[in-house]
């Protein structure tokens, strides 16, 4: 029997190594983007946004769509109608992030400057084929509530493209949908921005 | 601004030469160590000698392979043997066959993601048949139903044989694997629900992490409680890469899902510090663990080179888990630390060599060996998978690469080729090397063992071959302004239909495993005793041994 030193020898460097990489990249990041101060023109979230950006995640959006337009220099998203590169300080009110992995549909991070219109986002999200042809994007109709007659007062009724309208048929939108529709509507961080991360840390200081 | 990088790079020098020491201390003892440590897993006259119980032994085509051999065991040998593995059999059992459910289940899921991406109107009256939510059901089934306790179970079963001892505390397994599974299909249906903490590897809600992470303990127990009653003078380079993997998943699982620490940005880089190293930390060492003992154990050869092992081990572990801000290059991070990532994955490339060096000389191109023993066709084919995805990785954390790939389906075929090609391959091949350990009964039909290779290895490679074409595409087109983004969503489809067709014979493959399994855990078939363990020794012997070895743990 040689003793324990191997083991001795795993266990602290199993830890010293877990260590060093949770420093690196989970409390330096952490101090440093503490001091991070929201930007003037950037509003929190109201109730219905908020409840909105749950549904946004409890549905998956994130799984194909990112929220982090790359810098002009490096890739051409502005050039697509995205937005300048993002900073650290856009994402303020963000507690749970959605930067996102994956562009099978666009990216969000300013689709309410570019789609204002709640309506085409209802339609859309009932039937997204119906505004973009060849779109992959799943349609949520269960999000909706299909029914005959006339709609109530302050309901919101989907005035879908001839082609997809469906006759006698009254199509009105959810809660869970409205309040999807105006967290979309409020993804707009179009102000200017030249902070860096480093200087709105100096300017912390 | 100038200052500040200044400090950084300084801070990153002083960290790596502070690594390089380290890493120097901690591998030097080993350079002493002699070239016999890697014959721990042998009995002392052994080496020669195949092992692979999974093979149809009766004409002894492997044993032929891997060379004519006058080595053998002695009696004490085979029943030490045979006492450990009797001390894992159930707890590995419990965990194996859960695992092999999740499989299934995971794979469902799979099929339904994958079609909907191409057929977008179909199953859309239901929220839980969703999309986001079926990808995620997906992930989570594979990654912490089948992957995590294939893995797990894996690791209660080699430790034994590895340490010589045999396993204590089996009795924390069941009450870990009860905890786990329970919080697992909870956490499942949640997601189905729409309950989810919204982060890509962490969707399970906090409150039944608390459950994970106490099943996870409890499962993780016997194998600390085994090591420190070891028998064995070394710890064989699979023990290492094993033990760190149980002391680095809880951290790192804990740590991710604290509610209410980590916030925007900060968040994104914590969660693929995390979802990074649950791969590198967690999943890989475990897969390469195994292929670590099941390479030498079936051929009868030890491992090339023990030293580089070991060396790869370090240089893994400390590379691996400093890779995940690659992930979120061009986002709105500091450059410092995607640097540092980028730098990092490009260093992989040392230890990944290390591996790649080790098996192949182990190997030294007998590839009628690797025919003729299933658990290698699987582990084989899956360590030369690791090589692929790990070299592709490195380059893919490029910046020039990454401006294409990131962002799309390359990014996805890249991570099924870690995930599936090279860790669920090795898994595999671990259980049909296991499997009639445990239930002391062969497989009954060789012909599933190569349906399942054969439908698994197809079908996986239509899935990866569509899938990289497919990304790589949709990358160029995206990173090209004059067309239009609809552009870089039409191209792919022709791809995303080849995933459905290669992940459809994929879950063929699982299915007739799954039907295997279950013949097996029920001795279907007739008993072909002696020829499930050592091709060299005669019956009446291994009958004497088994004797012996009852007696010896009742007394």
């Amino acid at each position: 029997m040689a003793g324990h030193i191997d083991e001795k020898k795993l266990f602290t460097g199993a830890l010293v190594i877990i260590a060093f990489a949770t420093l690196a990249l989970v409390v330096m990041p952490y101090v440093q983007l503490k001091h991070v101060q929201a930007p003037a023109e950037l509003k929190p979230y109201t109730d219905q946004q908020a409840h909105g950006r749950k549904v946004y995640m409890s549905m998956g959006c994130v799984y194909c769509h990112s929220q982090q337009p790359r810098d002009a220099k490096y890739a051409p998203d502005d050039k697509r109608g995205w937005g300048r590169a993002s900073t650290a300080a856009d994402y303020a009110y963000d507690k749970v992030h959605l930067l996102g992995t994956m562009r099978t549909g666009p990216d969000l991070l300013n689709i309410g400057a570019r789609q204002p219109s709640q309506d085409w986002h209802l339609g859309h999200l009932y039937q997204p084929r119906a505004y973009m042809p060849g779109s992959i994007m799943p349609a949520f109709p269960f999000m909706f509530v299909e029914r005959k007659g006339p709609a109530k007062e302050g309901e919101a009724v989907l005035n879908l493209p001839p082609a997809y309208a469906k006759p006698g048929v009254t199509i009105v939108a959810t809660r869970d949908a409205l309040d999807l529709v105006e967290y979309l509507k409020a993804l707009d961080r179009t102000y200017p921005i030249k902070k860096t991360i480093e200087q709105s840390l100096e300017k912390a200081k | 601004m100038d200052g500040t990088a200044l400090i950084l790079l300084l801070t990153f020098l002083v960290s790596v030469t502070g690594l390089l020491v380290f890493i120097w201390s901690m591998s030097n003892g080993f350079f002493n160590t002699k070239q016999s440590a890697s014959h721990i897993i042998f009995g002392k006259n052994e080496i020669g000698l195949v092992e692979d119980p999974a093979s149809n032994q009766t004409n002894n085509e492997l044993q032929e392979a891997a060379g004519e051999t006058n080595a053998s065991l002695t009696q004490k040998e085979l029943s030490d043997r045979l006492i450990a593995d009797k001390s894992s059999a159930l707890p590995t059992f419990v965990c194996l066959l859960t695992a092999m459910c999740w499989l299934i289940i995971g794979s469902a899921a799979a099929i339904i993601a994958s079609i909907k991406l191409h057929e977008p109107d179909w199953l859309v009256s239901q929220a839980w048949l969703t999309f986001g939510r079926m990808r995620s059901v997906h992930l989570n089934s594979v990654i912490y139903g089948w992957a995590s306790m294939a893995g797990v179970g894996v690791s209660l079963w080699l430790i034994p044989r590895l340490l010589k001892t045999p396993l204590v505390g089996a009795k924390f397994v069941y009450w870990g694997a009860l905890i786990w599974h329970v919080a697992l299909m909870c956490g499942v249906t949640a997601i189905g629900m729409g309950y989810t903490d919204g982060m890509e590897w962490l969707e399970m809600p906090w409150q039944i992490d608390i459950f994970i992470v106490l099943g996870g303990a409890l499962m993780g127990l016997p194998l600390f409680l085994t090591l420190v009653n070891r028998k064995v003078d070394h710890l064989y380079v699979s023990v290492w890469y094993i033990g760190a993997a149980l002391i680095w998943f809880p951290i790192l699982f804990f740590i991710a899902n604290i509610p209410d620490l980590h916030f925007g940005v900060q968040g994104a880089a914590m969660n693929w510090w995390y979802g990074h190293n649950a791969l590198g930390l967690w999943f890989t060492p475990i897969g390469l663990g195994a292929a670590y003992y099941f390479i030498p154990k079936v051929l009868g050869r030890p491992i090339y080179s023990y030293n580089l092992s070991l060396l790869g081990f370090w240089c893994l572990a400390f590379f691996y888990s400093q890779v995940g801000g690659h992930h979120l290059i061009g986002g709105p991070l500091p450059t410092w630390m995607v640097t540092l990532s980028i730098v990092q994955s490009m260093m992989m490339i040392i230890p990944v060599f290390a591996v790649a060096v080790n098996h192949h000389m182990t190997v030294g191109g007998n590839i009628k060996a690797v025919i003729h023993s299933p658990t290698l066709r699987f582990i084989v084919l899956g360590s030369m998978l690791y090589v692929a995805a790990s070299v592709q990785g490195s380059f893919e954390a490029l910046r020039s690469v990454n401006v294409i790939t990131h962002f799309t389906h390359y990014t996805v075929a890249h991570a099924h080729l870690g995930m599936y090609g090279f860790f669920t391959l090795v898994m595999f091949g671990s259980i049909y090397f296991i499997m009639p350990r445990i239930v002391d009964w062969e497989w009954p039909h060789p012909w599933m063992i190569s349906a399942h290779f054969w439908l698994v290895a197809l079908g996986f490679a239509v899935y990866f071959i569509g899938l990289t074409t497919g990304g790589w595409l949709q990358g160029s087109a995206m990173v090209d302004a004059s067309k239009p983004f609809m552009d870089s969503v039409l191209v792919t489809l022709p791809y995303l239909k080849s995933r459905s067709i290669g992940g459809g014979l994929m879950i063929m493959g699982h299915l007739i495993f799954m039907i295997h399994f279950i013949l097996i855990s029920l001795r279907y078939g007739t008993k072909k005793e002696p020829a499930l363990l050592i091709p060299n020794v005669n019956i009446p012997f291994i009958k004497e041994a088994k004797v012996a070895a009852t007696e010896l743990k009742r007394g």
